[in-house]
């Protein structure tokens, strides 16, 4: 049995369970399915997978996690973010978990909570945009992600409101096991599907932190495609917090589409995984949208992260702010791909991109490259790409004013990280960031 | 048609400044090529045996060669048998003192700004003034000679001082480095020389001069500075030619070498002829400049304003051979009318923690083409290299062109390369905003310009960022619009 | 203050304009409202004599003059501010000295005497500081690597020293958080007075419950349509534009 037929089999076992779901995304689901079987896993031949191997998540033999929700009590929350919510959604293994959520009060004709009870409910924005916005003709892992998921989370901010406080969307992972009852092989370790769709309508504005989490040392597969929807001119300030376990694959797609003079910012960071992949893609499709895309990733042990973005300039007078930063230690590698598009009718584009990484050791290594296409001629795009290690010289300095070794570097580091830690406007968040980041580096430095 | 661009187009009838003619009796050799010129050049020169072997030695390498054609530049073919390749003004054999220069010469360079009196000039600037093919006059020379720098024409460096030409020449751009400067090696005529001894900080600013004038000839000249250990000196160069239908091939090289601890700025303000509004005329100029960091702590720094010529073909580089040396690149190109530009710098880090800066600014209007190009190349011996590279292009309307073409050749995981470029337009836009905050067109085109320009102007010498920027509004005058 | 009688104006050969008349005291505050494509930022423009725009009918008068025989900077230094849309980035040419060569040629145009940089300072700090501008944007190129949000906030600082007679406002609520947008609108409120008179254009009412109009007035295909109190952009707000685009009166 290859694992290709394990996952076809699996989407079989998992179609009986779907009883209430529209018609309408039976059949997205059933066409997504023949893609990823069509493609399979992607492989380095592919120039998008160009420095990430995937070839462990191919090889493993996951189970679709059927978690009931419940066993995530004991799962550690990495991220200490105090209680600033207007609401918190968690979900354990993929399934809603509504004893450990607190829905909030949250304004009148404002919609948050599990996207299957949504969908079921037959709700407008669902039938609309739900794997509207993330295509997943070539895109493998979306393609699993649309054949697959289960439940996630699902915000709609109707037109004129303005939400004070953020949204959380939390995904644990238990790292329980599944045993299968025809064969008498071990354990499979799970793979679950998250996917988000958040819906703003126009002149709305909203702050939403996705967070990712799972039981220490854990092996599983996070499969999570989140779908983002912005009006004219909505703001929306979104962050995605990766912490899985250490031995955990954690493979992501955030699909953004922003209409006229909308607003978005979206973080990333990623500090866990084994095998990390995140893609972002921005589509600038009214005048006068801006957006801007932050990324920080921390990476040591044998740990790979890739970071690919594309931001796609469709309409005139769009602004785009990108900064990606990186601390790779030991023999961690890391890739960044920014690609920028401008397209023909998006003359007086500015779009500046900046991506940087900091080597801690002789053996970390990045592939970074910037890609631009430009085919419009009354634009303004800038990148600026940077590989070193930490300025020896400074780390001199500050031990000749007495402080330690370890402690220089770490001072130099947060420095070096802090450019994009301060774009992040909510404080709480930030601060939490820090803190893990701060536990991360001292065991780096300390190895 | 706008009241912007009105305004503008009338600024912009000013003509080239300096393209009128000296008549002056010349003395020049039959067109064409051949192991006989370069043999009648040398003779003209009384050049020693050594060096006139070498020329033929480059002249026989060059007949094997082809004109490089990866540059992005277009051009009719050049007929080397149809070009002179040696003119210069009639004189007395040996000029006694700066009084005796031809007073018509004297006059020239006094209408280019460049008097020859040393009363007049200013007093912080020795000249060396090259008329076609070979140097007219040096200003200064006893003063400088006073702390043992020796600042002359290449022809009289060769006659006197023959084991520093001999010891150094053809050891940072050799004979048979490329088409061009193969040429050059062959048949260049003359040129200046400059020598910085040990621990001296040269006290003014040298600088050559250089004056294309005769018809159907090219200008060949070859440069040729050297800092020993802990010497300093800051080098400017200017250019100008008359204005002629015909276009004039100027391929010139330029050596410079700094020792342990050196520092040698060269700056150039070039303004050859650039060809009419119709792309007519104008001088083609293919040099090839190169530095060599050979010392610890060295340092090179290139700073060109390029304005003028049909064609600009260049690359001034650096090679960082010696352990923490530096070597900067800042270059403003503009393109008008007809004019092409396909230009940039070459660092070579070979030492350890050697630093390269590139600044390159391009500006394009008309019908202007400007390419950026360079090359940053990191050996893996050069451990802590760090290589920053900006390059930007402004566009004044929508019938030029910029185009950049870098290149990174990383060998060592621990160098430190960082690279930005933008592209932008100016164009109604900008000066609308300007406008509507109450300054004039003309005070608009200026700030944006200028702006623009800004990190490579605070590299030249004050009297020369002056005059660059003089001359960078006149040459886009008529673009915007 | 500004009267505009039968404007029509076109840009690349298109009519845009059709027939504008529009008639603002001193110490008025109007709102422009329309949707997307109605003509709203080309009035913006041809006020304050955007070249790429011709005026082919009409007549405009600012202060008793014949405003549309004056060039932009004319009209700059009469008191006309117009706060971009998209405001334009000049590279490498500092905030602060750009704005400082604004202020000098509009105060000698008023017969003021030039400030020197150390009253000009003064002046710019206490302005940003009623903005809630961060001071080391004066030494950044004007609006280079400005957020949209800051470009916005720039653009109502630089009114704020140049003091107008006539702040024209396009759309400069589009794409501002809601915390921006309230900063911009304290930023006007602080300047209205007397004597000074602010046209603002705005696809939405969001703004107006900031700055409170004296008059709407909703234009679609080059026409004002309709013209009212402040009521009138909540009407709007609520039933769109196309409940206007029916015959009015019938």
């Amino acid at each position: 049995m290859s694992n290709l037929d394990n996952y076809q089999a699996e989407f079989e076992k998992a179609r009986q369970q779907r009883a209430g779901e529209p018609a309408r995304i039976g059949r997205v689901r059933d066409e997504a399915m023949r893609r990823f079987l069509a493609q399979g896993f992607p492989t380095t031949r592919h120039e998008e997978w160009r420095f990430t191997s995937v070839a462990p998540i191919a090889a493993a033999n996951f189970a679709l996690a059927n978690g009931s929700g419940a066993a995530g009590e004991t799962t550690a929350r990495p991220f200490e973010i105090p209680d600033v919510f207007g609401a918190e959604l968690v979900f354990v293994d993929g399934s809603y978990a509504p004893a450990l959520s607190t829905p909030g009060t949250l304004p009148a004709g404002v919609q948050a909570g599990s996207l299957s009870a949504y969908a079921a409910g037959r709700a407008d924005a669902i039938e609309q945009h739900l794997t509207q916005v993330a295509p997943f003709d070539r895109q493998p892992f979306v393609a699993l992600n649309t054949a697959f998921f289960r439940d996630g989370a699902y915000i709609n901010i109707p037109a004129r409101t303005v939400l004070e406080k953020p949204i959380h969307v939390l995904f644990l992972s238990s790292g329980e096991t599944r045993k299968d009852e025809q064969s008498s092989r071990e354990s499979r370790p799970h793979f679950s599907c998250p996917r988000v769709l958040v819906v703003l309508g126009e002149q709305s504005q909203a702050a939403i932190v996705e967070s990712y989490a799972g039981a220490d040392g854990a092996e599983y597969f996070t499969n999570v495609v989140t779908e983002i929807v912005l009006g004219d001119s909505a703001v929306l300030d979104h962050y995605k917090l990766q912490h899985e376990s250490t031995q955990a694959f954690h493979v992501s797609a955030v699909y953004l589409k922003a209409a006229r003079s909308a607003n978005c910012t979206s973080h990333s960071v990623s500090l866990g995984g084994a095998l990390v992949r995140n893609d972002v893609i921005a589509v600038l499709g009214g005048e006068g949208g801006q957006c801007a895309l932050n990324g920080l990733y921390v990476a040591d042990g044998q740990r790979h992260i890739d970071n690919h973005t594309t931001i796609d300039h469709a309409m005139p007078h769009c602004d785009s702010r990108e900064i990606y930063k990186g601390v790779l230690a030991d023999r961690a590698r890391g890739v960044f791909n920014g690609k920028i598009i401008v397209r023909p009718d998006a003359q007086k584009t500015d779009a500046k991109q900046t991506n940087r990484a900091l080597l801690l050791s002789e053996d970390a290594q990045v592939n970074s490259k910037p890609e631009l296409e430009i085919f419009a001629n009354d634009v303004k795009c800038t990148h600026g790409a940077a590989v070193g290690q930490l300025d020896e010289d400074a780390v001199f300095y500050l031990r000749s004013r007495g402080i330690g070794l370890a402690e220089a570097r770490r001072l130099l580091i947060h420095a070096f990280a802090g450019d994009v830690l301060n774009r992040m406007a909510l404080e709480p968040i930030r601060t939490a960031v820090e803190r893990v980041l701060q536990r991360q580096l001292a065991r780096a430095l300390a190895a | 048609m706008t009241t912007s661009t009105e305004t503008i187009e009338q600024l912009a009838s000013r003509e080239y400044q300096h393209g009128f003619i000296t008549d002056v009796e010349q003395e020049t050799i039959p067109r064409g090529l051949s192991e006989d010129v370069v043999r009648l050049i040398s003779a003209k020169k009384q050049e020693p045996a050594w060096l006139l072997e070498w020329r033929l030695q480059a002249y026989r390498m060059w007949l094997t060669m082809k004109e490089p054609t990866w540059g992005n530049v277009k051009f009719d073919p050049i007929d080397y048998q149809n070009m002179i390749y040696y003119a210069a003004p009639k004189k007395k054999p040996v000029l006694q003192s700066l009084d005796e220069v031809d007073p018509e010469i004297r006059r020239t360079f006094e209408k280019l700004g460049i008097p020859l009196d040393e009363q007049k000039m200013l007093s912080g600037v020795a000249v060396d003034a090259v008329f076609d093919s070979v140097s007219v006059a040096t200003t200064f020379k006893e003063k400088l000679g006073e702390l043992g720098i020796i600042f002359c024409s290449f022809s009289e460096a060769v006659h006197h001082h023959p084991e520093l030409v001999r010891k150094y020449l053809g050891t940072v751009v050799p004979y048979s480095d490329n088409f061009y400067a193969t040429l050059n090696s062959a048949v260049f005529s003359d040129g200046s020389f400059a020598y910085i001894p040990k621990g001296v900080r040269c006290p003014m600013e040298l600088s050559t001069y250089f004056r294309i004038n005769a018809k159907d000839t090219g200008q060949f000249e070859r440069t040729l500075i050297i800092a020993e250990d802990g010497a300093y000196v800051s080098y400017l160069e200017g250019c100008t030619a008359p204005m002629r239908d015909e276009n004039q091939l100027h391929a010139a090289v330029v050596e410079l070498v700094a020792l342990d601890n050196a520092t040698i700025k060269y700056s150039t303000v070039q303004n050859w002829y650039p060809g009419d509004k119709d792309g007519k005329g104008g001088i083609y100029n293919f040099v090839t400049k190169r530095g060599k960091c050979q010392g610890v702590n060295s340092k090179i720094t290139w700073t060109q304003v390029e304005t003028g010529s049909a064609i600009t073909w260049k690359y001034p580089g650096c090679i960082l051979q010696g352990d923490n040396s530096i070597g900067e690149f800042y270059s403003v190109a503009t393109t008008n009318n007809w004019q092409q530009a396909d230009t940039g710098t070459k660092m070579i880090h070979l030492g350890k923690n050697t630093k390269s800066t590139i600044v390159s600014k391009g500006i394009s209007a008309g019908h202007g083409q400007n390419t950026y190009r360079g090359l940053v190349k990191i050996a893996k011996g050069a451990k802590g290299a760090h290589n920053y590279s900006q390059c930007d292009s402004l566009l004044i309307g929508d019938r030029c062109g910029a185009h950049t073409f870098p290149y990174l050749e990383i060998k060592n995981s621990t160098a430190k390369v960082e690279h930005e470029a933008s592209t932008s337009k100016i164009g109604e836009d900008q000066i609308f905003y300007c406008r509507q905050r109450g300054l004039s067109t003309e005070d608009a085109v200026n700030m944006i310009v200028s702006g623009f320009c800004k990190d490579v102007f605070r590299q030249l010498p004050m009297e020369f960022a002056v005059e660059a920027q003089k001359l960078l509004s006149v040459s886009l005058e008529g673009s915007v619009g | 203050m500004l009267t505009v009688r039968n404007l029509h104006a076109r840009v690349a050969g298109r009519e845009i304009l059709r027939g504008i008349n529009l008639e603002i005291m001193h110490g008025e505050v109007h709102a422009i409202m329309g949707p997307n494509g109605s003509g709203k930022s080309t009035l913006a423009r041809v006020l304050a004599g955007h070249p790429e725009y011709e005026v082919t009918a009409g007549e405009v008068t600012f202060e008793g003059e014949d405003l549309l025989e004056m060039d932009p900077e004319e009209r700059a230094r009469a008191g006309i501010f117009l706060a971009f849309q998209y405001p334009v980035e000049i590279p490498g040419v500092n905030n602060a000295y750009f704005l400082k060569a604004a202020l000098n040629t509009v105060r000698k145009q008023r017969g003021l005497e030039e400030l020197d940089a150390m009253e000009f300072m003064t002046l710019v700090r206490e302005r940003m500081k009623q903005l809630d501008m961060d001071e080391s944007l004066l030494s950044r190129p004007v609006n280079e690597g400005f957020s949209g949000g800051e470009k916005k906030r720039n653009e109502i600082f630089q009114m704020a020293v140049l003091e107008p007679k006539l702040g024209v406002l396009d759309e400069t609520d589009s794409g501002l958080d809601i915390d921006a947008l309230k900063v911009v609108a304290g930023g006007v409120n602080a300047m209205r007075n007397a004597d000074r008179a602010f046209l603002v254009v705005t696809h939405y009412q969001r703004l107006l419950n900031y700055i409170v109009p004296d008059q709407v007035h909703v234009l679609t295909e080059g026409r004002i349509i309709r013209s009212g109190g402040k009521e009138l952009a909540l009407e709007l707000e609520e039933k769109g534009y196309g409940w206007l685009e029916q015959p009015v009166g019938g």
